[in-house]
């Protein structure tokens, strides 16, 4: 299949002609180069997975398949390799990201019309495109780490499109400081896995790997610890809710459906490690996850600003899919087993399902934005009779993400609930109150949005319309995605379809027919409705008494939940005031003085000894030829005397 | 017959004559009469070397010869290369010509 090159390859070298020639080219030229080379790319891999899913599978498994690889740089008995891998996970990535590009890259059209920079936006996109999909076909972790890499710095790059804006500029530092710290962690938990256990490859059966192995739980946390980087797990968080000064396309692309679900996909990739040498440390993953996800859905509740709250439940839902990959449980001997690892397949699930319905919010989200011009709630309400496509669509998101059956969202958390109540109760109630809490506050943002209080001044000097058809299309297409996939696999999950997601991705790879557990699946949807409920009482009706006395009785609840319980306010503290008032101050002050001073010594003693002798160079001819004379008496001199 | 020892001190009196003109004068005239004279004083220790020496051969001779064919060319360059400087400077003095430095 060595037509997976082409994958790469086509999205780079748009990069590249966009990159170099993009100022010559008209919008319009600029953006078909891009959208028709990511729509060969959607197609190619679209084949790809008929291709790998269609195969026979070996051994009940589908096989592992290396298309193409070459050795990049060999270091003794080390080597780096370049190369696609395909398996279930790489070939469903494949089709999450290709498909969300592609519907960014239309909806790009009619948002970014008429922008400046219009032409560098296609290129950064189709960068950003690459390393993705260059990550999540890695052949090995360092080439994951290079493509890693590269996904942070088209995301800088993304974040801060409108460089004019000193915001967008802060947030885009922000975002590559905040994951570069977290990278250096993944960086030495592969240089520990490198150098104990002699190789970067996914091959897990190696000889030379038993001795290592010791080492391999403190080299995976410091790579979870990367991942939490970047995605956006508690405390690494505070980079994402900034990176909502982007363009609204890019939050939609990035930050939500792909690069942020990069360090769920890193430990999905790593988990044969993870079961079966560090099942004690998956706890560490757990927990992380579960605070991650009940804090962002606390933040959520309490944004205005509606991109902050889409934000903060996409932290949210990364963290469900953290929760899920750690509470597998090793079946006996710590070998895998289809059931035991439960969590993994449905943490895949939610992956794919979150893309879609989270690119569908934040593509709709884009629609408003472009149609009241503001990101506030309080510019917006109302707004279902001006915009009924964008209203359609955001609501089945909403029930999606809030998990009622028939909606993919349903299908997919259901199995992540499940696999936790299987872990603990403890951790199946706490995710059940999350996910209780996303319904909620997403249907507080759907109220805010398109019922509620209108904004009727605003409105009636400018009244919001719906937006063009390259905007509402992948809107719709999301949708239909979103739906198809919730009817057939909620329909499958209760009557036990063979053929749904489990049949295709799997922790060791064996077919696994999802039979949703009733009474779990009951509880939830009933718990998902009442806090639809409640959202519709308090905040559907155009005055909202209950909220404002809500607000009244807990003004300090309110005010922490929306200043994010001040976690930027901690970091401020500990880099302005610690970090670079007593250590980088003394830094810089060696530095400036101490090495600094010496090269300035260096090149000051030089000036002056060259002041010293410049005298010899008088100029005289006869000063020269007395010079020469003398030495001409001396040399006889030696001469005669030796 | 006169002793080589005369005829030596005269030519290292010459040399030395020429040495000391080179280095004190300051009209680059007087300064090529004492390069002259110091070519000459060499010239005489060719000769006089060839005559006591090998009285038979007479390469010391048609040295001399060559090196008072070169002194007359050098001459007709330094001369040269003066009434330019005179051109450029309006004067001759070494003294005052000191663009030769850093």
């Amino acid at each position: 299949m060595e037509y997976t090159l082409f994958i790469l390859l086509l999205p780079f070298l748009s990069f590249l002609f966009l990159g170099i020639c993009g100022k010559w080219l008209s919008h319009k030229v600029a953006g078909w180069v891009g959208t028709l080379s990511l729509g060969a790319v959607a197609v190619l891999s679209y084949i790809t997975a008929f291709t790998y899913f269609t195969a026979d599978r070996v051994d009940g498994v589908f096989p592992t398949i290396t298309a193409f690889n070459t050795t990049w740089l060999p270091l003794g008995d080390l080597h780096f390799d370049m190369g696609i891998l395909l398996d279930p996970i790489s070939v469903m990535m494949l089709i999450v990201i290709s498909t969300v590009s592609l519907m960014v890259h239309i909806y790009s059209f009619g948002y970014m019309h008429g922008e400046r920079g219009f032409q560098r936006y296609y290129a950064f996109l189709s960068l950003f495109t690459m390393s993705m999909l260059g990550l999540v076909v890695a052949t090995n972790i360092f080439q994951m780490y290079l493509f890693w890499e590269l996904v942070g710095v088209s995301s800088y790059l993304l974040i801060g499109f409108y460089y004019t804006t000193p915001a967008a500029i802060a947030a885009s530092k922000k975002a590559f400081i905040v994951t570069r710290f977290a990278d250096m962690f993944f960086l030495i938990g592969i240089l520990i896995y490198g150098y104990y256990c002699k190789s970067f490859g996914f091959e897990f059966n190696e000889a030379g790997f038993a001795e290592g192995a010791f080492m391999l739980p403190t080299a995976l946390v410091l790579m979870f610890i990367g991942g939490a980087g970047k995605s956006a797990m508690f405390p690494l968080h505070i980079w994402l809710p900034d990176a909502m000064e982007g363009p609204t396309p890019v939050s939609a692309l990035i930050h939500a459906a792909t690069m942020v679900v990069a360090g769920v996909y890193q430990i999905a990739r790593l988990f044969p490690l993870w079961i079966q040498y560090a099942p004690d440390s998956l706890s560490i993953v757990v927990w992380v996850g579960a605070f991650t996800a009940f804090y962002a859905a606390a933040v959520a509740c309490a944004q205005s600003d509606i991109k902050r709250v889409l934000a903060f439940s996409t932290i949210s839902q990364i963290a469900f899919m953290m929760v899920a990959l750690g509470v597998c449980l090793p079946g006996h001997e710590s070998v895998i087993d289809a059931h035991g690892s439960l969590g993994y397949m449905a943490s895949m699930f939610h992956l794919f399902t979150h893309a879609m319905f989270k690119a569908c919010l934040f593509l709709g989200a884009g629609c408003i934005i472009h149609a009241v011009h503001s990101n506030e709630m309080s510019a917006m309400g109302g707004l279902r009779k001006y915009m009924p496509i964008t209203h359609v669509t955001f609501l089945i998101s909403c029930l999606a993400i809030a998990g009622i059956p028939f909606f993919s969202g349903f299908s997919s958390k259901d199995e992540i609930i499940t696999a936790c109540f299987e872990y603990s109760p403890v951790v199946g109630w706490w995710m059940t109150a999350v996910a209780a809490m996303t319904a909620f506050y997403m249907f507080r943002l759907y109220y805010g949005i398109f019922w509620g209080t209108e904004n009727k001044e605003l409105h009636a000097h400018h009244t919001p319309h719906e937006a063009p058809l390259s905007m509402t299309l992948p809107l719709i297409v999301l949708c239909i995605i979103t739906v198809g996939v919730g009817i057939y696999t909620t329909l499958g999950g209760f009557l036990g379809w063979g053929g749904s997601f489990g049949s295709f991705v799997t922790a060791n790879g064996e077919d696994y027919t999802i039979h949703f557990n009733t009474q779990i699946a009951i509880t939830s949807t009933v718990i998902a409705l009442i806090s639809i409920a409640l959202a519709t009482y308090i905040y559907k009706g155009e005055k909202q008494p209950v909220a404002d006395r809500l607000y009244n009785a807990f003004p300090r609840l309110h005010r922490w939940a929306y200043k994010r319980f001040y976690m930027d306010e901690v970091y401020q503290f500990i880099t302005h005031r610690i970090i670079f008032a007593h250590i980088s101050k003394p830094i810089a002050w060696f530095d400036r003085h101490v090495v600094d001073g010496f090269f300035d010594f260096l090149a000051w003693g030089t000036n002056a000894l060259g002041f010293q002798i410049r005298g010899l160079q008088s100029g005289s001819v006869q000063r020269y030829a007395y010079v020469f004379f003398i030495g001409v008496l001396l040399l006889i001199l030696t001469i005669l005397i030796f | 017959m006169i002793q080589i020892e005369y005829i030596l001190i005269i030519s290292a009196i010459m040399m030395f004559a020429g040495i000391y003109g080179f280095l004190t004068r300051r009209s680059t005239l007087a300064i090529l009469l004492s390069i002259e004279l110091m070519l000459n004083s060499a010239d005489i220790n060719f000769a006089v070397f060839n005559r006591m020496l090998f009285p038979t051969g007479s390469e010391g001779y048609v040295f001399a010869l060559f090196t008072i064919a070169i002194a007359a060319a050098e001459s007709a360059v330094a001369i040269a290369i003066m009434i330019n400087l005179y051109r450029l400077y309006k004067k001759i003095s070494v003294g005052e010509l000191n663009k030769m430095k850093w």
